[in-house]
């Protein structure tokens, strides 16, 4: 009763830490930011070349780790034939060890490996894998469950087929939703299908409800690996990285250069007027006409056909958004953070 | 290998031979009424079956199994995934309804071609024209030629549709279709069957009143779990019929799951499968789990490895340490007489069981009856309590001999005439003196009835005496002298035979309820492994990852790892620095605050081996780790971006995990 007691009064505290957590909506932080830090942001490929210069710490320790982990090699195989599935977690790739778990026994039979962490897969393309290049069916299918009953029907008939499929990560964003576990789960109940699979968030077993898991007759193994998420990573879009996503200040500078004076000036007056008025939360753009007349006044256009044609271009680059407003106007906006601007404007400076 | 799956395979025959069994009854009733329904509403039967939704399946299949041999050939199970709307229910309902009467009838191809063409247009009309097109053609068909049970059908049968898991339907789908099937129910007679797995009021609140009015609603409550799971215990733990046993910890842990977790039969299955296949694989021993008369052979085929694998057991070195020098050093280096030590040894291990099993049943009798159940209602109770030690030492079983000390006759005549056809039934030789014995209390007891009714009749005159007696002090006084009298009385000869019995049915738990780990060999059949099997079937990822990243030398043997108190090294991998770091923050994180922490730490961990002149690339290389580290917090899913405030991200954990 004394560990159940102090069970509670961990379960006790628990509670309270979350409270304690969400008590306050005010945040203490400090209001540093990374363009402060005055240091330029690394890109993805700089980010890769630097982490392959230096060593991984305990490379020894990890190896022995994974010796252990392919001790268990035939015993999964084992258990795969039985009826189970297998899923791994535990912190650290597990990528390795399933590669090196498919190169070791799998290299005879049909295997499929999904790499669930690349940001554009989906249950279809899986599936679309299945039928076409595992039973040789051309073909189309009205929609996923169709195809499942098609692929369900065959491996019944023919008790020959066998089939290992892999997943990396079978909780990344795409793999993740309802359908797509619910499909793979009635694909891996089927007894002539191997499923194989690693997790990795810390919710992952949250997709899964009772139905499901009976379907996944999961065996879980720990392995615990502690290699870093190469793979798995390099897609995820970090805060610290340049992300390819929104318009960074390398690619501002490089489509502006392969305009007209003109046309730069253009730009230029815009984002002018955007960082004044950036202390200014509802600031909604600058308005066409008044735009055109700054313009105007600048020479840099002489009709408003001109302007608004490029204005088409920037668009069409990505470089301006147009918004339309309440009284029916069309306000102009740099979709990019101000402090990229101030930068793009110094160094246009420094170019003149 | 081979062994092991015929054992699996026998145990799940089994299985399901036991889970239809107890099926059939609760079927059967469904059955029957769906005969009797006709009338202008559309009948619908509610199978209340309890929250374990996986064990489901097999119900169902069993009961359109049942429909279909017995009522009509015209079944549809729809599951609530397959009909996200109504076309689909629809599309899914025809499918299966055609496919259903081809596998009936086994028709030719024409009509193939002609499923197909209805595929395609699924209404109702399509589905009743379906439908009198085939009651025609059985009515037109000659009487000798009719279909193949249409002896056993009516006329015109009835279409079952049985909605397996009616919460996760959704209830406009629902509702359309009631009401759709509604308008036609003359033309196509339709049988619902809801599958519920809460209760009866999911009903009510997925249909409106207009809606459920239109059904005629009979309700049917299935066996609940708990139950499943006694008898299932009791068919294959406490039979001698399987070889292979479980052990206190790996029952307890696999009865935990299945009442704390999931009340799932299915899974308390999949528990029992992984165990044997654990043990079979593990165990080097485990060769010798099998049946009584193949323990000859197999003794005999042993190599010189296995016998040393068999020194090695604990339970035979204990064995070892008792007998006389001579022997020791026999068994120690004869593998010969090692081996029929063995094969005797395996014989009493197999006697004890039989043994165990019916003495059990006899305990738990007595025990069951008790008030407040000092061991346990159930005879997995009991049985978990006399494998985890010496249950005569516990003090429940002392509470509840006390109790027993003071039972009635009536009861304790009826439990001595249970525990006797219990050993009657048992295959075990020695039972026959213990029969014997228990059946000589029962005449006892019969003789003694006149000497009770004779005691009585003392008793009740001095009851007479005291109602007499109305004024308080001498009722006091008589109250008193009857005390004293009782106190003084010799026991009587009901009591003294009871004493007897009791002390008898001790004795006998005495001898044959030892727990299983201190018999020799128990190592072959009991499968004891808990913590493995807790870990492959309730698993906990969360505390993984903790471990692995507040205690990382767990995992990696490295010495410089090692760090007391809650702190850690600074030497740690980068994730788990970073992870430490984050615990120390509140709600949102400043990402330039947390990129310097790291730092500094690291910096702090490099200092003696690193030289100041290439700082700045070294700040680039710490740059990257950090990005590293904190991408990868990011995958496992311990922060994410936020866009409260320009560069920092938001924890989704709380406190210290």
């Amino acid at each position: 009763s004394l560990a159940k007691k102090v069970k509670e009064e961990k379960m006790g505290n628990l509670v309270e830490e979350y409270f304690e957590a969400h008590s306050s909506s005010k945040v203490l932080t400090s209001d540093r930011t990374l363009q402060k830090l005055r240091k330029r942001r690394l890109n993805q490929q700089t980010l890769h070349d630097l982490l392959k210069k230096t060593p991984l710490a305990y490379a020894a320790e990890i190896r022995d780790l994974n010796q252990q982990h392919e001790s268990l090699f035939s015993k999964w195989m084992l258990q795969l034939h039985l009826g189970f599935n297998i899923v791994l977690y535990g912190l650290g790739s597990k990528h390795d060890l399933l590669e090196k778990f498919r190169t070791s026994l799998l290299q005879d039979s049909v295997h499929l490996v999904v790499n669930g962490y690349f940001p554009s897969i989906t249950v279809r393309s899986i599936l679309n894998s299945i039928t076409e290049e595992v039973l040789d069916h051309i073909g189309t299918f009205r929609s996923p469950l169709d195809q499942l009953e098609f692929i369900i029907k065959r491996f019944k008939e023919d008790s020959s087929l066998e089939l290992y499929v892999l997943v990396h990560n079978l909780d990344s964003q795409m793999l993740r939703g309802e359908r797509s576990q619910q499909i793979l789960a009635q694909l891996s109940s089927l007894p002539s299908i191997y499923l194989i699979a690693s997790i990795d968030h810390i919710n992952a077993p949250l997709m899964w409800d009772q139905a499901k898991l009976s379907l996944y007759n999961w065996l879980w193994y720990e392995t615990t690996t502690f290699s870093p998420y190469v793979e798995e990573t390099s897609y995820e879009n970090s805060l610290l990285v340049q992300q390819s996503g929104s318009l960074a200040l390398s690619s501002l500078m490089h489509v502006l250069h392969s305009l007209t004076p003109n046309a730069r000036g253009i730009f230029r007056l815009l984002a002018q007027h955007q960082l004044e008025k950036k202390d200014n939360p509802s600031y909604p753009g600058l308005s066409f006409q008044d735009f055109y007349q700054q313009c105007r006044e600048a020479f840099l256009v002489n009709s408003d056909l001109t302007l608004r044609a490029q204005l088409t271009e920037f668009r069409d680059h990505k470089l301006i958004r147009t918004k339309r407003g309440a009284d029916g106007v069309e306000y102009l906006l740099i979709p990019v953070d101000d402090s990229t601007l101030t930068d793009f404007l110094e160094k246009e400076d420094e170019d003149v | 290998q081979q062994i092991q799956e015929d054992l699996n395979k026998q145990l799940l025959d089994n299985l399901v031979s036991f889970l239809c069994r107890s099926h059939s009854e609760f079927q059967e009733k469904t059955t029957e009424w769906t005969c009797r329904m006709k009338c202008r509403e559309i009948p619908t039967a509610a199978l209340v079956l309890g929250v374990n939704v996986t064990d489901h399946d097999l119900t169902f299949r069993g009961l359109s199994d049942v429909l279909q041999d017995n009522i009509t050939p015209y079944i549809a199970l729809l599951e609530a995934k397959d009909c996200p709307g109504i076309k689909n229910l629809m599309q899914k309902l025809m499918g299966q309804l055609m496919n259903c009467d081809i596998d009936v009838d086994s028709l030719e191809d024409e009509d193939h071609v002609q499923v197909s063409q209805n595929r395609i247009r699924c209404s109702m009309s399509s589905l009743i024209n379906w439908y009198e097109r085939i009651t025609k053609k059985t009515d037109s068909e000659t009487p000798s030629k009719k279909r193949n049970s249409s002896s056993r059908h009516w006329q015109s049968p009835p279409v079952v549709v049985i909605f397996k898991d009616m919460e996760s339907f959704t209830t406009k789908v629902l509702q359309d279709f009631i009401v759709i099937s509604s308008q036609h129910i003359h033309e196509l007679p339709l049988v619902l069957i809801f599958g519920i797995a809460t209760s009866p009021m999911i009903i009510h609140r997925l249909l409106p009143h207009s809606v459920s009015s239109l059904l005629c609603i009979e309700l049917f409550q299935s066996l609940s779990c708990k139950e499943h799971l006694s008898t299932i215990i009791d068919k294959l733990l406490l039979t001698s019929r399987f070889p292979f046993k479980l052990g206190e910890k790996v029952l307890q842990v696999l009865i935990n799951i299945f009442l704390y977790h999931d009340f799932s039969v299915q899974n308390f299955i999949k528990g029992f499968q992984l165990s044997i296949v654990e043990h079979f694989y593990s165990q080097p021993l485990s060769v010798l789990c099998c049946q009584l008369v193949d323990v000859k052979k197999r003794v005999n085929s042993l190599s010189h490895d296995q016998c040393e694998n068999i020194r090695r057991l604990p339970s035979f070195r204990r064995y070892v340490e008792k007998q006389e020098s001579r022997k020791q050093i026999a068994l120690l280096t004869n593998d010969n007489f090692l081996k029929e030590e063995t094969e005797k040894l395996l014989e009493d291990l197999h006697v004890y069981h039989e043994n165990y099993v019916s003495i059990l049943r006899c305990l738990h009798v007595f025990t069951s009856s008790l008030p407040k159940y000092p061991l346990g209602k159930q005879i997995r109770e009991l049985h978990c309590a006399c494998l985890e030690n010496q249950v005569w030492e516990t003090e429940e079983y002392e509470s509840s001999l006390q109790l027993a000390r003071m039972l009635n006759k009536t009861d304790l005549v009826t439990m001595l005439q249970q525990c006797v056809e219990i050993l009657m039934s048992s295959s075990g030789k020695e039972f026959d003196k213990t029969i014997e014995k228990l059946k000589e209390f029962l005449t006892q007891f019969q003789n003694l009835e006149a000497e009770t009714s004779q005691e009585r009749d003392g008793s009740v005159s001095s009851q007479k005496e005291l109602q007499k007696k109305t004024d308080l002090y001498h009722l006091q006084k008589t109250l008193l002298e009857l005390k004293e009298s009782r106190r003084s009385k010799k026991l009587t000869k009901f009591e003294m035979l009871r004493f007897e019995v009791v002390d008898y049915i001790d004795s006998l738990v005495r001898k044959y309820l030892v727990p299983a780990d201190t018999r020799t060999l128990h190592e072959v059949v009991y499968f004891n492994a808990a913590t493995v099997l807790r870990g492959h079937l309730n698993a906990a990822p969360r505390t993984a990852l903790h471990t692995a990243l507040n205690n990382p030398h767990w995992y990696l043997k490295n010495r410089a790892l090692k760090c007391d108190g809650g702190g850690i090294s600074n030497k740690a991998p980068d994730i788990c620095i970073v992870y430490k770091l984050h615990l120390e923050c509140g709600r949102l994180i400043n990402l330039v605050d947390w990129l310097e922490a790291f730092s500094t730490v690291v910096m702090a961990a490099e200092e003696p081996n690193a030289d100041a002149a290439s700082s700045d690339q070294m700040d680039d290389v710490i740059h990257a780790r950090f990005i590293r580290a904190v991408s990868e917090l990011e995958l496992l899913g311990f922060i994410k971006p936020s866009k409260q405030k320009t560069d920092h991200v938001a924890r989704l954990t709380w406190g210290g995990c």
